[in-house]
């Protein structure tokens, strides 16, 4: 399948000399959900700002639909919503024409019963003849989630979207954004909370430092980086592992009255059948057992820091 | 062609006008009636006629271009200044637009609303003095020039501004001076022969010079030389905007 979003080789240097982002190249498929997840500062908004024609580039190049963004910006840009991390809006212009004058800067003609539904399932009707600097910061978010979709992009880039942002408009957000995908639209999305990108996400990409350290799937990313855990609680605490149990590389936790064993479940053998049969040998009795997952959190912070 | 979007931010730009309307239009009105009782009444009194033109007449060009001037700048700076300070420009850098579209959209505003503030300027000067004009093709050219041309000097300050100072910094060290001494309220030859040659130096009295002429047929150069001196800087400002927006500079890093 081709690419909607080519973005090859692109590195960013600031006037200050600071490299915000070094060589990327990503694809990014039509109608995916995709997450860019990476600390502060990794360069997520330099990235989408570069895309949507904010900021130049210091070399490589982003093809939308084919399109090159420099090249033939217009055909370009013309497909893209873009949803700031900022809450950028202008002061005294009415909700209603806000959004009607970023439909009309994308090359639309107006559309009044298309911003009434818009409006109405951003829950804005009400506000519609409201002054943007009467809004709360979430209706601000909502107001600017309505200009970038004004234009009926069928690419939508989310910076940021959760930042301060209450627990419902979170909800609303995600269920808007599960809707958009269904028809079709493709979602970009940053954060640097990953139970978000966890829940909502198809790929995920981590960033750090300007530098892609990797993109897939959700679910091979954790298949791939996830390892489970195997949290076997003992009766007595001990305080050395016996010999015995060398083979498995426990770790002694919980003041020794814990053992973890940390394996692969791709393997074909995990070796947990054998482990709790060295165990009974060792006459060590049990006391619970369970399991856990690593979550993306995980995998970031080990990516992060390695 | 983005049609709409031109569309769009020459409404938006014309509407805040609109919203402030009593600032926009009403003030020069006022400021010029002002000038008239102080200039033209007062002093006027005194000075009788300039050139076979009394002076309450002969300061009328210069009125008008005094204000067409500081309202261009003004109106066509704060246009584009405001968005960049706010980062709503964000949205016309990611729009499917190009500098020229711009261009017509912002500046097109601002010398539309100065044409406006001239015409009303115009009529109200006409109820102090009685008012001919020799040459209204000639003057309505200069009108359109002088309006479309100093839209796009403000532009550009406002895209160099990257505060409110500078913002106010050029209209008041550079444009006010040159407009006072442009000759708005007296001739050229009125001056020490010094500072005559020093005046030569000074735009604004070829502009001043040159829409007075379509009035009275009295001018300081010729009128030609008027007309090709506006169009140059209207080319100047051109190529400079041209390049601001090729390079990015102070809009993209
Ligand atoms: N205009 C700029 N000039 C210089 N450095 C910048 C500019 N914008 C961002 N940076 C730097 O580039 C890096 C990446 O910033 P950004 O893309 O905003 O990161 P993120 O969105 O991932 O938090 C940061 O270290 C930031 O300080
Ligand atoms: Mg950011």
């Amino acid at each position: 399948m081709k690419p909607i979003i080519s973005i090859s080789h692109l590195s960013k240097t600031y006037a200050g000399g600071f490299t915000a982002l070094n060589n990327i190249s990503l694809d990014i498929t039509e109608g995916e959900i995709l997450a860019l997840l990476g600390p502060n500062g990794a360069g997520k908004t330099t990235l989408i700002s570069i895309i949507c024609g904010i900021v130049n580039a210091t070399s490589g190049s982003v093809s939308v639909a084919g399109y090159d963004s420099n090249k033939h910006y217009r055909a370009a840009r013309a497909l893209i919503g873009l949803v700031p991390q900022e809450l950028t809006l202008g002061a005294f212009d009415t909700v209603w024409n806000t959004l009607c004058f970023s439909r009309g800067l994308f090359g639309k003609k107006s559309n009044p019963a298309y911003i009434e539904q818009l409006l109405k399932d951003l829950s804005l009707w009400e506000k519609k003849n409201s002054l943007l600097m009467t809004l709360s910061g979430g209706m601000k978010r909502r107001v600017l989630i309505g200009k970038a979709l004004s234009h009926e992009p069928s690419i939508l880039f989310l910076d940021e979207p959760t930042a301060g942002v209450d627990v419902e408009l979170r909800k609303d957000m995600w269920a808007l954004v599960r809707k958009l995908r269904k028809s079709g639209v493709t979602i970009i999305l940053t954060t640097h909370y990953i139970e978000e990108a966890e829940e909502i996400a198809d790929r995920v990409g981590i960033i750090n430092k300007g530098e892609l350290l990797v993109v897939d799937d959700k679910l091979a990313l954790m298949h791939k980086l996830g390892k489970r855990q195997l949290m076997i609680d003992l009766e007595q605490s001990i305080s050395l592992i016996p010999e015995s149990l060398l083979d498995w590389e426990l770790e002694l936790s919980n003041k020794g009255k814990s053992l973890i064993y940390t394996y692969d479940p791709r393997n074909e053998r995990t070796g947990i059948a054998e482990l709790l049969r060295a165990i009974d040998v060792a006459k060590l009795s049990l006391r619970d057992v369970n399991t856990s997952q690593t979550s993306l959190e995980d995998i970031f912070i080990n990516l992060v820091n390695q | 062609m983005n049609i709409q979007a031109i569309k769009v931010i020459y409404k938006y730009e014309m509407l805040r006008a609109w919203k402030t309307l009593l600032q926009s239009f009403a003030s020069p009105v006022i400021s010029t009636i002002l000038y008239f009782v102080v200039f033209g009444s007062a002093i006027g009194g005194r000075i009788e006629q300039v050139e076979g033109v009394s002076y309450g007449a002969f300061i009328v060009p210069g009125l008008i271009m005094l204000a067409l001037l500081t309202h261009s700048i003004a109106n066509a700076s704060f246009g584009i200044f405001f968005p960049k300070f706010t980062g709503t420009i964000y949205e016309i850098l990611s729009a499917p637009i190009s500098f020229i579209e711009i261009l017509i959209g912002y500046v097109g505003a601002a010398a539309t609303k100065s044409f406006i503030i001239g015409i009303v300027i115009l009529a109200t000067a006409g109820f102090f003095v009685p008012l001919e004009i020799a040459h209204p093709v000639w003057m309505l050219t200069f009108l359109v020039l002088t309006c479309i041309s100093f839209s796009l000097f403000g532009f550009i300050i406002g895209l160099w501004a990257v505060d409110f100072e500078k913002l106010q910094l050029v209209p008041l060290l550079v444009i006010t001076p040159l407009v006072f001494l442009g000759g708005s309220f007296y001739t050229i030859d009125m001056l020490p022969p010094a500072w005559q040659t020093v005046t030569l130096f000074n735009p604004v009295v070829y502009l001043i010079s040159g829409f007075r002429w379509s009035f009275f047929e009295v001018s300081d150069v010729s009128v030609w030389i008027s007309l090709g001196v506006v169009s140059s800087f209207l080319m100047l400002c051109l190529v400079t905007v041209w390049w601001m927006f090729k390079t990015g500079y102070r809009l993209k890093h």
